[in-house]
């Protein structure tokens, strides 16, 4: 074979090939490339080794290091159940009052309550559980089912208007339009909710929903519309609104009402994370105790 | 061809838009008969052409290389390029400000997103691979594309894929399967459309006039031949009807998962890395008017490389239901895959030895060696990321958003519009492009705006994935899902920006070749001389 031609900048003899002008040099392959390559190759061995790698016909070679990631998990799980392990003994065998008694355990409940919170509750209450249209506020006094403990509680087991659970928080509000009230009725009862939360209204209007009031809303509502907890029903007396308190949403709320739906949470959450979270909801500032109700 | 060979492809092309409107009106569902329209009226755009020409038909020169239809794949690149960098900037800005969603079905993320995905990988990086395999096949082969006007179909089929593909995610229809999402009946077609890309290639390669096959065209063919395997197997689904648009994928569970993601990653390692290396090995020593740096190396890490990707795909379904054993395999497959996909960033870059000086005054060439500059970075991180320790964290973030996009507008873009600017002014016979400091403007910008896109997926990536792990010291997580959302809020502005960026340096780039193509020429200080003082 003649001398190959070689490239005048580099001395690199070429292959002797060319393509559309293109030639190619002859350059033999960078030591530190072809060695870093034979590592790596070296590494996957070693490694496929040491680990589950190389499929059999059932199954694969387990590795020499005996790993396994489903293992990895549960062990994982099973430290940290060690380390909570202690608190979560003496949640499980205390009720929601020692459990609020004792600082230790309140403090450990209530992180675990928060933590809970963040992954299950957020989605409708927010993050600060401030709530949004329709959600309520957790963070408030102003409770539509009772803020004790074990009112909280039995919100959060049962759920409210949940129709998987026969034990669930339920009450329903008529659709007022639905040949009950006329528009114009509806329309001054509206007025009269205005007056009870103190916002201003038509007087005249007001006076006339007064009785209609009294005949058709005070049963749930008070006669003075203080709401009453055992049905959910909410005190229209204040200016903490669920949905919106203008006139015309509540008049689309007394013609066709929106009720809220909160899913029952035993069965999905353990009884002991649920008692976490009725400590961390009790704890957000509108807590009450059974006796100030 | 003769007349009655025309009127015979008419009638045939009547008979296909005939079938196609029956198809519309008997479909099961709206997006079908939409889909179906929009094929008929292809069709019968195409009738409407052969009749205009009737009865001469087209003539053809076949003594020259037939560049009409690498022409119409630098147009199609540029647009179908904006279209995508466009729509990857209404998405980002969608993820920073929700209220962009509009509340329209059409417009939705959730829509938007394969839109992107797909316009910027298989419209703008499609063309440019078909466009300039055509043009390197020939040039290299000293050979006129094979089988007469089979390119142009499949050009043409190749836009008529984009076109049902677009719409289609714009009307809801997904089989969603990343990378994949267009249903049955468009995969069929573009199956079609492949093979006879295949021939065309071959058929190419094969009347050759040099004795051997130059490198480009391996990674073009490895390109051409792997895609339609993992095309075929991964879309393998049974239609619930002939007539509607849904189908069921054969395989499910972690089965089905491992097939999308061999599909997936081998999307990556063939399409956006094989076919797009053949392109830099063609262009960048052409551009650079100097040899290639290591013709053993050329074959080794070929080799190498196409042996190695088709394993990683795995690394995907880290700490999945997949079995461990498969999960070391993809990690260990990727580790190895590190030197091979760097012997083409060697190659690449060591080819300018002794014209290094060029990147000073030719800011196309600087485009493409930067985008070898990002390949190299892209195909460290890689690897790096299929670390089972650090896909721990990585995986499902933000990092891995930044990772592609420092391929995808780093290695694949920046190297195809390189081509472009190349390619343009012999392509229409203009001397030179209008503006070589436009370019530099692009290329700075592009360039710019890659860092600050994938620096701000970065921080938000690793930042995301440490506050989804972050526990308090009674072994409680600390933030919610929401509150690591709004953490990333200023990192999707950053990023939003970085892809405004990079738009803004393909509209110049549209700028630039138009006034190209129109043969004009900018007055300007030649790029690297001083300004006159």
């Amino acid at each position: 074979m003649a001398t190959p031609e070689r490239d005048s900048i580099t001395g690199t003899p070429t292959t002797g090939h060319e393509w559309d002008g293109i030639k190619e040099l002859n350059t033999p392959l960078p030591r530190w490339w072809l060695w870093t390559f034979y590592a790596t190759i070296v590494w996957a061995i070693a490694y496929s080794i040491a680990y589950p790698a190389w499929p059999l016909i059932n199954t694969a070679t387990a590795g020499l290091l005996g790993y396994s990631s489903r293992a990895d998990v549960a062990r994982d799980i099973a430290d940290a159940r060690l380390a909570q392990g202690k608190w979560l003994e003496r949640i499980s065998t205390s009720d929601l009052d020692q459990i609020a008694a004792d600082p230790e355990l309140f403090a450990f409940a209530r992180a675990g309550g928060a933590a809970s919170f963040r992954l299950y509750c957020v989605q409708c209450h927010g993050s600060g559980a401030a709530g949004a249209r329709g959600y309520p506020n957790l963070n408030d006094d102003d409770w539509l089912w009772g803020g004790t403990l074990e009112q909280i509680h039995k919100t959060l087991e049962n759920g409210i208007r949940f129709t998987g659970d026969p034990d669930t928080r339920d009450s329903q509000m008529p659709a007022f339009a639905d040949g009950i009230l006329t528009p114009a009725q509806i329309s001054d009862v509206a007025e009269y909710v205005l007056k009870l939360g103190g916002q201003t209204n038509d007087a005249v209007a007001a006076a006339r929903g007064e009785p209609l009031f009294a005949e058709n809303c005070a049963s749930c509502h008070g006669e003075t519309g203080e709401g009453n907890r055992d049905l959910g029903a909410p005190r229209l007396s204040d200016p903490i609104w669920l949905l919106n308190g203008s006139k015309d949403a509540i008049v689309a709320q007394i013609s066709n009402p929106r009720m809220g739906v909160m899913p029952a949470w035993k069965g999905r959450l353990d009884e002991n994370t649920i008692k976490q979270l009725a400590i961390y909801v009790h704890s957000l500032g509108g807590g009450e105790q059974p006796d100030a109700q | 061809m003769t007349e009655s060979a025309q009127m015979t492809r008419i009638g045939l092309m009547g008979l296909i838009c005939l079938i196609l409107v029956t198809f519309a009106a008997l479909a099961h569902d709206s997006g079908f008969a939409i889909q179906m329209w929009i094929a008929a009226i292809a069709a019968a755009v195409y009738i409407v052409y052969l009749a205009r020409r009737f009865p001469q038909g087209s003539q053809t020169d076949d003594s020259t290389y037939l560049d009409s239809v690498v022409k119409a794949g630098m147009i199609a690149t540029v647009f179908w390029g904006l279209a995508g960098f466009l729509v990857g900037v209404v998405i980002a800005l969608q993820l920073a400000f929700p209220v962009l969603n509009f509340d329209l079905p059409w417009t939705n993320f959730g829509r938007l997103r394969p839109l992107h995905t797909s316009a910027v990988i298989f419209a703008f990086g499609g063309n440019a691979l078909i466009a300039t395999s055509f043009y390197v096949v020939q040039r290299t082969c000293r050979a006129r594309l094979a089988f007469g006007n089979l390119a142009w179909f499949v050009f043409w089929g190749y836009q008529l894929f984009i076109v049902l593909a677009a719409t289609g995610y714009l009307l809801g229809i997904t089989q969603a399967r990343e990378y994949a999402e267009p249903e049955w009946y468009v995969d069929l077609w573009i199956t079609v459309v492949w093979v006879a890309y295949l021939l065309v290639f071959l058929g190419t390669l094969w009347k050759r006039k040099e004795p051997h096959i130059y490198v480009a065209n391996w990674f073009y063919l490895s390109f051409i031949v792997t895609i339609a395997m993992l095309h075929v197997v991964n879309n393998l689904a049974v239609p619930v009807s002939f007539l509607s648009v849904k189908s069921y994928s054969l395989f499910s569970g972690v089965q089905d998962a491992l097939t999308q993601w061999w599909y997936g990653h081998n999307a990556v390692g063939f399409f956006l890395t094989a076919g797009f290396l053949g392109m830099m090995y063609y262009f960048v020593p052409k551009r650079a008017d100097r040899p290639v740096y290591s013709y053993r190396l050329s074959i080794v890490h070929f080799w190498s490389l196409i042996f190695l990707y088709i394993w990683a795909g795995p690394h995907h379904l880290h700490y999945t239901a997949l079995p461990d054993w498969a999960q070391t395999l993809g990690m260990i497959f990727s580790i190895m895959l590190w030197m091979p996909s760097w012997g083409g960033m060697i190659n690449g870059l060591m080819t300018l030895s002794g014209a290094w000086d060029k990147l000073r005054t030719d800011p196309v060439l600087r485009m493409m060696v930067i985008s070898v500059a990002f390949y190299g970075m892209s195909t460290f991180e890689g690897p790096m990321m299929s670390i089972k320790a650090v896909n721990s964290l990585s995986h499902y973030t933000d990092w891995t958003i930044g990772h592609v996009h420092s391929g995808a507008l780093g290695w694949v873009g920046m190297i195809s519009m390189g081509c472009v600017y190349h390619l343009v002014p012999r392509l229409w016979g203009r001397k030179e492009l209008y503006s070589l400091r436009l370019v530099n403007w692009h290329f700075w910008l592009a360039t710019l705006g890659i860092v600050v896109y994938a620096a701000s997926m970065w921080v938000a990536g690793i930042m995301q994935g440490l506050m989804w792990r972050e526990y308090d010291d009674q072994g409680f997580l600390v933030y919610s899902f929401a509150e690591t959302v709004a953490a990333m809020h200023p990192y999707y502005v950053i990023r939003a920006l970085g892809g405004v960026l990079y738009l803004t340096g393909g509209l110049i780039m549209a700028y630039n070749l138009i006034r190209t193509v129109r043969g004009d020429t900018r007055q300007e200080v030649p790029m690297g001389a001083f300004a006159a003082a």
